[in-house]
C-alpha cells in the first residue's frame, strides 16, 4: 500500500511548478476572460505555451507532439494546472483533450493522428462531441443522423443537440448511422467533421444558467471525406463507448481537485456570511454539511487513486469508473446547494447584482451542476451499468425484449 | 503508487476468510449472539494460534510487530464474518493503549499474555452523560496515599464481563477539557469495588456492560502514562479503533451487499428476477457506490495513519469512522428492503448486519461527532 508518487515524479512536479511560476508570474496583468472569445484566446495562448514546453500531451508519442510520458506525469500536470482554468483558460477544450485525443490516439489511422493530434495539443483545434440527438439521448445507439457513402465522401443529414462548445469548435466527433437495416448498435459509424464545412449550421441554446454553452447542430448534405472515418464503417458503437470510458478515467481525479478548491471557497464564504449577526460557520447544521462534503471529497479522491493505481499497474478502465461519476455528480450538486444555503437570502442575487456574493459563482454552479447527473451518462443510466455490468443483475425484461427485436 | 495489499497481506486475508468460513460460520455467530459470554474458549485459542492477538504487539513483548494495515486486513474479514468475542476490545483498545502509553514493566506484564490469548482487556471510557462524545470524561479518581480511588459509572464497556483488566479513563483534576486532567488506569476486573453488569443490547455480536466503580483502589504503578495527560495517548488509540471499526464496516457492508444482490438475482416476481426492476437494481447500485467509496477511504486511511502528518491522519480517521459506518447502515437498510418479508425475520441473516452497522455508527463517537471533528481539525 503506497499512495506516494515516485521521487522522480515528485522531481517532475517541482519542475512543472517552477515552469508555471516562471511562465505565468503572479504579478502579470490578468488575461481578459469576459466573453467566450476572450476565454478561447486565453486557452489558445496558454495551451501553446504548454505545448512548446512539452507539457501538453503527456502520454502522447513525440511524433504527434506529445511528451511520451506516463499517466502519473499527466496527473501531476493536471493537478498543477487546475488553478489556471479560471485565470488562463486551461481546460477549456476538455472534450478534445479528454475524448477526441485518446480516441484518435488509440483508434485513429496514422494519417489521422498526424493530422489532428499536434493541432489538438498545441491549442489550434477545439473539439466538440456530436453524439446526442433530439430523439436519442440515453438510448444513444438509436441515433438517426444519416451518412451515405458517395464516392470518396459521406453525405450527412440530420440533427445533433446539446453539443457543448459547438459554437467555438473546429472539429466534431460525429456519431452517424451508416446502415439502417441492421440492429441499431451495428449500423453506426464514427466520423471526424470539420465544423466549417458547407451545410453545418450551429445554433446556440440558452441554458438555465442564463448562458449558452451547448448548441443545436443541423447537418444538411454535409460532405465529409471518407478518410475522416475512425475505425471501420458500421463499427462506430464500440468507439463511442470507448470515448465515454476515457471521459471517466481522469474524471474522478480532476473533479476531486476542482471540487476541493470549490470546498475551500465555500468555507471562506461561510466565515464571512452572517446569520442572525453571527458567522454562518458557527451554525451546527452547516458545519455538519461542510464536513460531510469534505469527507465525500476524500472518498472521491481516493477512489480515483484506486482507479489510477489499477491503470498504472497495467489494468484497463472498466465499468467501475461509473461509480466515480455517480459520486462526483451528486456530490457537486449537494456542495453547490450548500453554498446557496450558506448565502441565505443573498443566494437569489445573480452575477450582475452589485451586492452578490462571490461574484455569483454559486448561482451559476448550482444551476450548471444540475447537468452533471445528465451529461455523460445520466445518474439512472450509470446505476443500470453498475447494477448490470458490475454486480451482474439481470437486464429489465422489457428492455431486453426490445433489444432482441431491434 | 501501488494501492493494493502486498503478498503477505493477501495471504493473511485468505487465511482469515478460510478461518471464519470453517470455524465461525453463521451458525456459530447465531449461537454466540444469544450467549452471554459471546465466544467459546476454543475459538479464542484458535484465533490466538493464528497469531492475530500478537499481530501489532512489538516483538520484544512476544508479538509479531506488524502494521495497522495488516491488522485491518483481519478486521475487515471479521466484519464480513460478524465475528464475535473480545478481539476488538482486547487487541484494538486495551493492547493499543498499552503500546501507546505503557511503561516497560506494564508492557511486560500484559502484552506477552495478550499475544498468547491468556489475557483479555478492554477500555472503560463512556459515561451515562457522555452521549457519543469520547472526550466527555467526568468520573472521579481522587488521590489517596500514593495511589488513587475510583468512583463512578462507565457505560457501554465492551466485553468487560469476560475481560481480565480494563484501561479506565478518569479525572484526576476537575475540568471540561479532556486534554488536561484525564488519567488512564489499569484496573483488574476482579478488584474490590468493581461491579460489572452485562447490558441487553441490539447488536449482540458485540457485548457491552455497565461497570460501576465503588471506591476502587489503584496503585500509582497502575497509572498508564502520565497523570493528567491521558487524553493524548487515548486519542491515538481511539483513532486506530475508529479505523478498525471502518474496516469492520467495509467487510460487513460488502457481505451484506453480496447477500442482497444474490437474492435480487434469484427471487422472481412478475415473471422476472426482482433485480431486473430498476427500483431494486438502483438500490443495489447505491450499495456498491457506498461500499467502494468506503473501501477507497479505508485503504487510504490505514496508510495515512502511518505515513501522513498527524492532522491529516486524524482527519482521515474521523472521516472513515463516519463514512464507513454510515455506508454500512445504508447498505443494510436497503438490504432489508430488497429482501422484502424475509428481511424482517430472525431467520434471515441480514438483521445481524444491520444491527452491527448501528453499533459501528454510534460507538466511539457517532457520525455527527466525527464530522465536527473534521471541522475542528480543518481549523474552522
Ligand atoms: C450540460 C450538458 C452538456 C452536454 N454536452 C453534450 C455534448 O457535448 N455532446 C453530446 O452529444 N451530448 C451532450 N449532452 C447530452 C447528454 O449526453 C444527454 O442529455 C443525455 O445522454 C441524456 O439524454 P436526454 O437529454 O435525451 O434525456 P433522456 O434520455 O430522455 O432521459 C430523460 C430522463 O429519463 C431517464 N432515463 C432514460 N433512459 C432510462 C433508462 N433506461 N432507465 C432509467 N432512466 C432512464 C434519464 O436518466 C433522465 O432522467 C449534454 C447534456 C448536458 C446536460
Amino acid at each position: 500500500m503506497d499512495y506516494r508518487f515516485n521521487p522522480e515524479d515528485e522531481e517532475f512536479r517541482k519542475e512543472v511548478k517552477a515552469w508555471l511560476a516562471k511562465t505565468f508570474p503572479e504579478d502579470e496583468a490578468p488575461l481578459k476572460m469576459e466573453t467566450i472569445e476572450d476565454r478561447v484566446n486565453a486557452y489558445r495562448s496558454t495551451q501553446k505555451k504548454l505545448f512548446d514546453a512539452g507539457y501538453a500531451g503527456i502520454r502522447y508519442d513525440k511524433k504527434y507532439g506529445g511528451r511520451g510520458g506516463t499517466m502519473i506525469e499527466e496527473i501531476i500536470v493536471a493537478e498543477e494546472l487546475a488553478p489556471y482554468g479560471a485565470t488562463h483558460g486551461y481546460g477549456l477544450n476538455a472534450i478534445g483533450m479528454g475524448m477526441a485525443g485518446p480516441v484518435l490516439n488509440t483508434q485513429g489511422t496514422e494519417e489521422q493522428k498526424l493530422q489532428f493530434l499536434p493541432k489538438l495539443l498545441d491549442g489550434t483545434h477545439i473539439w466538440c462531441q456530436g453524439f446526442s440527438e433530439p430523439n436519442s439521448g440515453s438510448d444513444l445507439a438509436s441515433v438517426s443522423t444519416r451518412a451515405v457513402r458517395e464516392g470518396d465522401h459521406y453525405v450527412v443529414n440530420g440533427q445533433k443537440i446539446w453539443t457543448s462548445s459547438a459554437h467555438i469548435a473546429d472539429y466534431c466527433m460525429l456519431l452517424v448511422r451508416t446502415n439502417p437495416d441492421v440492429p441499431k448498435h451495428k449500423g453506426l459509424s464514427y466520423l471526424l467533421m470539420d465544423m466549417t464545412l458547407p451545410g453545418v449550421d450551429v445554433r446556440l441554446v440558452k441554458q438555465l444558467t442564463d448562458e449558452s454553452e451547448f448548441c443545436e447542430v443541423f447537418l444538411d448534405d454535409v460532405k465529409i471525406p471518407a478518410n475522416m472515418l475512425v475505425g471501420e464503417e458500421d463499427k462506430g458503437w464500440g468507439i463511442a463507448l470507448t470515448t465515454l470510458m476515457f471521459e471517466r478515467v481522469m474524471g474522478d481525479l480532476n473533479t476531486a481537485n476542482a471540487f476541493m478548491r470549490e470546498f475551500h471557497r465555500i468555507l471562506e464564504m461561510a466565515k464571512d456570511v452572517k446569520r442572525s449577526g453571527k458567522p454562518v460557520l458557527e451554525n451546527a447544521m452547516i458545519r455538519q454539511k461542510l464536513a460531510q462534503a469534505y469527507i465525500e471529497l476524500m472518498v472521491l479522491k481516493y477512489n480515483g487513486f484506486r482507479g489510477l493505481s489499477e491503470v498504472v499497474q497495467g489494468g484497463v478502465p472498466g465499468p467501475q469508473g461509473s461509480i466515480g461519476k455517480i459520486i462526483w455528480s451528486e456530490l457537486h450538486q449537494r456542495m453547490s446547494e450548500l453554498a446557496l444555503d450558506i448565502e441565505g437570502p443573498y443566494n437569489q442575487l445573480m452575477k450582475d447584482s452589485a451586492i452578490n456574493m462571490d461574484d455569483g459563482f454559486w448561482q451559476y454552479t448550482f444551476l450548471r451542476a444540475k447537468g452533471n447527473t445528465i451529461e455523460a451518462g445520466s445518474a439512472e443510466i450509470l446505476r443500470n451499468i453498475v447494477g448490470e455490468r458490475v454486480l451482474g443483475l439481470p437486464k429489465d425484461m422489457a428492455r431486453a425484449a426490445l433489444k432482441e427485436r431491434s | 503508487m501501488d494501492i493494493s495489499f502486498n503478498e503477505d497481506q493477501v495471504e493473511i486475508r485468505n487465511q482469515a476468510r478460510r478461518f471464519f468460513e470453517n470455524e465461525c460460520p453463521i451458525e456459530y455467530v447465531r449461537e454466540m449472539f444469544e450467549d452471554e459470554r459471546g465466544f467459546t474458549d476454543e475459538i479464542w485459542a484458535k484465533m490466538a494460534e493464528m497469531g492475530w492477538m500478537a499481530l501489532r504487539i512489538p516483538e520484544e513483548y512476544d508479538g509479531i510487530g506488524l502494521g495497522l494495515t495488516d491488522l485491518c486486513v483481519v478486521l475487515e474479514e471479521m466484519g464480513r464474518a460478524l465475528s464475535t468475542g473480545p478481539y476488538f476490545s482486547t487487541v484494538v483498545l486495551a493492547a493499543e493503549a498499552l503500546i501507546e502509553a505503557g511503561n516497560d514493566a506494564q508492557k511486560q506484564a500484559y502484552l506477552p499474555k495478550i499475544s498468547t490469548g491468556e489475557t483479555r482487556g478492554t477500555l472503560a471510557l463512556f459515561e451515562p452523560d457522555s452521549g457519543p462524545d469520547p472526550g466527555y470524561i467526568q468520573m472521579e479518581a481522587s488521590s489517596e496515599g500514593d495511589g488513587f480511588v475510583l468512583n463512578g459509572t462507565k457505560l457501554f464497556v465492551l466485553d468487560a464481563h469476560t475481560a481480565d483488566f480494563m484501561v479506565c479513563a478518569a479525572r484526576t483534576e476537575a475540568g471540561d477539557d479532556p486534554a488536561q486532567g484525564v488519567t488512564l488506569f489499569l484496573v483488574d476486573t476482579k478488584a474490590e469495588g468493581v461491579s460489572i453488569t452485562p447490558l441487553v443490547t441490539m447488536d449482540r455480536t458485540r457485548k457491552q456492560c455497565e461497570v460501576k466503580f465503588g471506591g476502587v483502589k489503584v496503585s500509582k504503578d497502575d497509572v498508564l502514562g502520565e497523570v493528567d495527560k491521558g487524553w493524548g495517548p487515548l486519542l491515538k488509540v481511539l483513532q486506530k479503533a475508529q479505523i478498525a471499526l471502518g474496516a469492520d464496516s467495509v467487510g460487513g457492508a460488502q457481505k451484506a451487499m453480496e447477500i442482497a444482490v444474490e437474492y435480487a438475482n434469484i427471487r422472481h416476481q412478475f415473471n422476472q428476477p426482482i433485480g431486473a426492476f430498476q427500483a431494486i437494481k438502483h438500490q443495489c447500485a447505491n450499495m456498491l457506490v457506498d461500499v467502494e467509496g468506503a473501501r477507497s477511504l479505508f485503504y487510504y486511511t490505514t496508510w495515512a495513519m502511518e505515513e501522513e502528518e498527524p492532522t491529516t491522519a486524524s482527519i482521515a480517521a474521523s472521516a472513515i469512522k463516519a463514512f464507513a459506518a454510515d455506508a454500512y447502515r445504508n447498505v443494510t437498510t436497503s438490504g432489508v428492503q430488497v429482501l422484502g418479508g424475509i428481511g424482517c425475520t430472525w431467520e434471515h441473516d441480514m438483521h445481524f448486519y444491520l444491527k452491527r452497522a448501528k453499533f459501528n455508527q454510534v460507538t466511539l463517537g457517532d457520525s455527527a461527532y466525527h464530522r465536527e471533528e473534521v471541522m475542528r481539525l480543518l481549523g474552522v
